[in-house]
């Protein structure tokens, strides 16, 4: 049953990176039976009924899939052919992929919070297994025998006596041109031959070899170059601005000043960053000081007015006093999305009235409307095509380049305009992860477990994608006064996904649990969604103080943390992961330390444990960490290697924003706005990671990149503690708050 | 005008003399590998080789590789455009997520490799360490230039 791959760990790093742990499925949970099944339809299928929408079969052996979800590097579109590959029984290199074009795909609504892959199960599994059983049902009738007498291969469909007939000789135009109906035979997992693999990415090989793989790669004939000359500050207006010495300057095609918003087209690269560079000097603005810096912050977060809101209100009825009340409160700064490339697109509006804008956006639909509403042009008459680009971990800028590409299209029609920002405006302008403050309180009975919960979470919203509205698209806001001000929603999400309160109910069997979130309505910092939203610190919150309250006991964390978990599958990952991190038999090295920590993605998504084992140096604060094990459970995987990429690349990025980041910025406007002043992981300290993967055949496909986020920040911070003595409440564990906490 | 080496290839572009190399390459010689990701010689995207020597394209007039070789990944291919014995390891560890640093990460570490044939991990580590990878691919790229090592 249980099956555990044991690699020497030399051997282990210079293989797969990964092991695999095969569980059988408690019984009750099963969910995949290999018969003709009424299923739920999807939403997505419901939103985008008509079969041949999603899957096309070509007379010349090609296979169209067309998908809504886009691929960001997190390999989507590879596991999205492996899915579809294996339910209509094609190989995989018959497929033709297009993902999120706004003229062509369904629209699955944004790629984002980890749900691809349950989108793949709910959706793709679906729609696949229909046009396999249509074109099954099809042969069979050619063929004159029963549609289960019929076997599949690559297409081929075959009797037991030989006779065969292909899916590309059996469709025409009309064949898949028909609404799904959501029955259809879903083939068991057992006869999978992608599902489960380690196919390899489909569009490594390109990036490897210097093939036309991102949006910074298209040359469409007759392309210009865009920029624009942002204000110096959020709410900054225009006074002045006298354009003709920009004008005139080589290559210059065109100046654009509309009320605040100013930009500028011209023929070359450096042309139109050195135009840019006089217009930003040749402007005078009116700039407001209005930012509480962000020193100030977490003094700023208590004070704020707030929408309150118990998002759990489930407190212990009955039963005794605690014996022992314990508190802290922690905080997380800013923090960037901070892509490695800066966000770009390319807009051209054609002779036929249509603006045609390739993209990286998470959301093309959506941003679409909200481009149309800005530009006053007709929805039918803007396209987004999604083009991969540099990683974007949420809500970034890649929507504001779209529209900024397309309101310069539209005043130089007929030309392609690229326009990809400068790494001190994408620092300045992208919408952060909101800074958050988490006050918890616990009651403990005299053994030290936990009677009651009281968890409070402070923060600015975490949510401001274009979902169809022009006003938070940044250019509009400067372009028209009618779209100054950003929509904030009245309440904080609520669930099961939330944002501000993501994961800030816990898993733990506590007797009495209460949630409340102190929502602050304000635009102080543009924020928007950020990998996890406010899973990150609310899961590093909780899990910090677990700790605290298991060395309070006098427990072992590890132990401390299965008394309160009754949840099988965590507890799965738990000892998975304690073990071979080799924690009970862990021997402590001179300033060293380890550190554990667990949680669920969004209470129902993907769950990971992580154990870590830090050095601090006590002279310079420094905190190294040496080595990382996590053993995660995304239910049935459909790609390990897939799954293990996620999962150690959303490790290093959050032990990045652990130890190192913080946006800064004073009382007018942001300090951080390069990789010096905002520095992130580098090379020698990104540490040894061993990732364990829990396979649950039949169980729905989890999305995993974000299935750790917090606990990275908690298990350093334990770990520190552990070397210490010293517990780092306030995020990053930068070298001066670690030598400021070890001296009070 | 500016003539120089691409990729063994003589190119002869009438370019302003100061432009931006990354920008030379990517937009007139259409080379398909270095990036603009800071413009400041902070994050390693644009990096190429001239002469043999990695060199931060964003930060480099055109006209200071007048009559050089430069190389993009294009330079690394194999005689029939296959990918070369680098690139085939970091195609072998699927070492990327987006790939937005790959291209400056490849030029490094063969600039690295053509010096130091063996290198151990720590080389490896140091010689990227003016490299960012946001996606968190750093062990994945560091066993890669390892296997390029053991295989060339």
């Amino acid at each position: 049953m249980n099956k555990i791959m044991n690699m020497n760990r030399r051997g282990f790093l210079k293989t797969t990176g990964s092991l695999t742990v095969a569980f059988a499925l408690p019984v009750a949970l099963g969910a995949d039976d290999a018969f003709a099944q009424e299923v739920k339809l999807h939403g997505d299928v419901k939103k985008s009924p008509m079969l041949d929408h999603w899957i096309k079969v070509n007379a010349d052996g090609t296979v169209n899939l067309n998908m809504g979800k886009v691929e960001l590097g997190q390999g989507v579109k590879t596991a999205y052919a492996q899915v579809a590959a294996d339910h209509l029984d094609v190989a995989i290199d018959r497929l033709i992929i297009t993902a999120g074009d706004t003229f062509v795909t369904p629209d699955q609504g944004t790629t984002a919070g980890s749900g691809s892959m349950p989108a793949a199960y709910g959706a793709l599994r679906v729609v696949a297994s229909e046009v396999r059983g249509i074109l099954v049902d099809l042969a069979a009738q050619k063929l004159g025998v029963s549609a289960d007498a019929l076997t599949v291969d690559d297409g081929k469909i075959s009797t037991t006596d030989g006779r065969s007939v292909n899916y590309w000789d059996l469709v025409d135009g009309q064949t898949l041109h028909r609404e799904a109906t959501g029955k259809a035979t879903l083939k068991s997992h057992e006869d999978y031959k992608l599902v489960g693999k380690p196919i390899p990415r489909l569009d490594i090989p390109g990036i490897m070899n210097g093939t036309p793989t991102f949006l910074q790669d298209q040359r469409p004939e007759g392309m210009v170059f865009g920029q624009v000359v942002r204000p110096p500050t959020y709410k900054a207006r225009l006074v002045s601005l006298d354009t003709a010495a920009a004008e005139a300057m080589p290559g210059v095609l065109k100046v654009m000043v509309k009320n605040s918003f100013v930009a500028v087209i011209a023929e070359r690269p450096d042309q139109v960053l050195a135009a840019a560079a006089a217009l930003r000097s040749a402007a005078a603005w009116e700039v407001e000081k209005v930012l509480p810096g962000s020193d100030n912050m977490k003094e700023w977060l208590r004070t704020q007015d707030a929408v309150v809101e118990k998002k759990l209100d489930k407190p212990r009825e009955g039963g005794a006093a605690p014996a022992k009340v314990i508190r802290q409160e922690y905080y997380r700064p800013y923090q960037m999305h901070g892509s490695m490339g800066t966000s770009a697109a390319i807009a051209t509006l054609g002779g036929d009235g249509v603006m045609t804008v390739m993209t990286h956006s998470q959301s093309v639909f959506p941003t679409a409307k909200a481009i149309a509403g800005m530009l006053g042009m007709d929805e039918a008459k803007v396209r987004l095509q999604h083009v991969q680009a540099a990683g974007c971990y949420g809500h970034n800028m890649a929507d504001d380049a779209a529209a900024d590409a397309a309101i310069l299209a539209q005043a130089l029609p007929g030309r392609p305009i690229f326009l990809q920002y400068t790494r001190e405006d994408e620092h300045r302008w992208e919408p952060y992860g909101s800074a958050m403050l988490i006050n918890i309180e616990a009651g403990l009975d005299s053994d030290g477990n936990i009677l009651d919960w009281d968890f409070h979470v402070r923060s600015t919203p975490h949510g401001a994608r274009p979902g169809g509205n022009p006003a938070n698209l940044l250019s509009a806001r400067y372009l028209d006064p009618q779209f100054d001000v950003v929509t904030i929603p009245k309440k904080s999400g609520g669930g099961p996904n939330y944002n501000t309160a993501r994961n800030a109910i816990a898993d733990y069997a506590f007797p009495g649990q209460v949630v409340t979130d102190h929502f602050i309505r304000q635009d102080l910092i543009r924020v928007s969604s950020t990998r996890g939203l406010g899973a990150y610190a609310n899961i590093f919150a909780t899990e910090s103080f677990m700790d605290e309250l298991a060395h309070d006991a006098g427990v072992d964390p590890v132990e401390y943390r299965l008394r309160h978990m009754t949840d099988q599958r965590a507890r799965d990952c738990i000892v998975a992961a304690s073990e071979r991190f080799g924690w009970s038999s862990f021997d402590k090295g001179n300033n060293r330390g380890r550190g554990f920590a667990y949680a669920r993605y969004k209470n129902y998504a993907a769950m990971s444990a992580v154990a870590a084992e830090v050095e601090v140096n006590k002279r310079n604060g420094r905190i190294r960490v040496i080595r990382v094990v996590t053993a995660s459970d995304a239910g049935e995987i459909v790609n390990p290697d897939g799954l293990t990429n996620q999962i150690e690349g959303g490790l290093m990025q959050m032990l990045s924003w652990t130890l190192k980041e913080e946006v800064r910025f004073d009382d007018t406007a942001i300090l951080s706005l390069d990789w010096a002043s905002y520095p992130y992981l580098s090379f020698a300290e990104a540490p040894q990671v061993e990732n364990i993967l829990i396979n649950r055949p039949g169980e729905t496909y989890l999305g995993a990149g974000e299935t750790l986020v917090g606990q990275a920040a908690a298990a350093v911070a334990n770990a520190v503690f552990d070397a210490t003595g010293v517990r780092m409440r306030d995020l990053p564990f930068t070298p001066p708050r670690v030598q400021n906490a070890m001296r009070s | 005008m500016v003539a120089f080496n691409l990729n063994g290839d003589p190119v002869d572009l009438s370019v302003p003399d100061d432009s931006t190399l990354l920008y030379v390459l990517a937009f007139d010689a259409n080379a398909i590998g270095p990036k603009y990701g800071c413009g400041k010689s902070q994050c390693g995207a644009c990096t190429v080789m001239v002469d043999g020597e990695p060199v931060r394209s964003c930060v480099t007039k055109v006209s200071a590789v007048a009559g050089r070789n430069v190389t993009t990944l294009a330079g690394l291919q194999e005689a029939d455009g296959t990918p070369g014995p680098l690139q085939r390891a970091m195609i072998a560890e699927q070492a990327a997520q987006c790939g937005y640093c790959a291209s400056g990460v490849i030029i490094q570490a063969q600039a690295l490799l053509d010096r130091n044939p063996n290198p151990t991990e720590s080389d490896v580590r140091s010689a990227l360490n003016g490299f960012l990878c946001r996606c968190g691919a750093h062990n994945r790229i560091v066993r890669a230039v390892l296997r390029a090592a053991q295989e060339i």
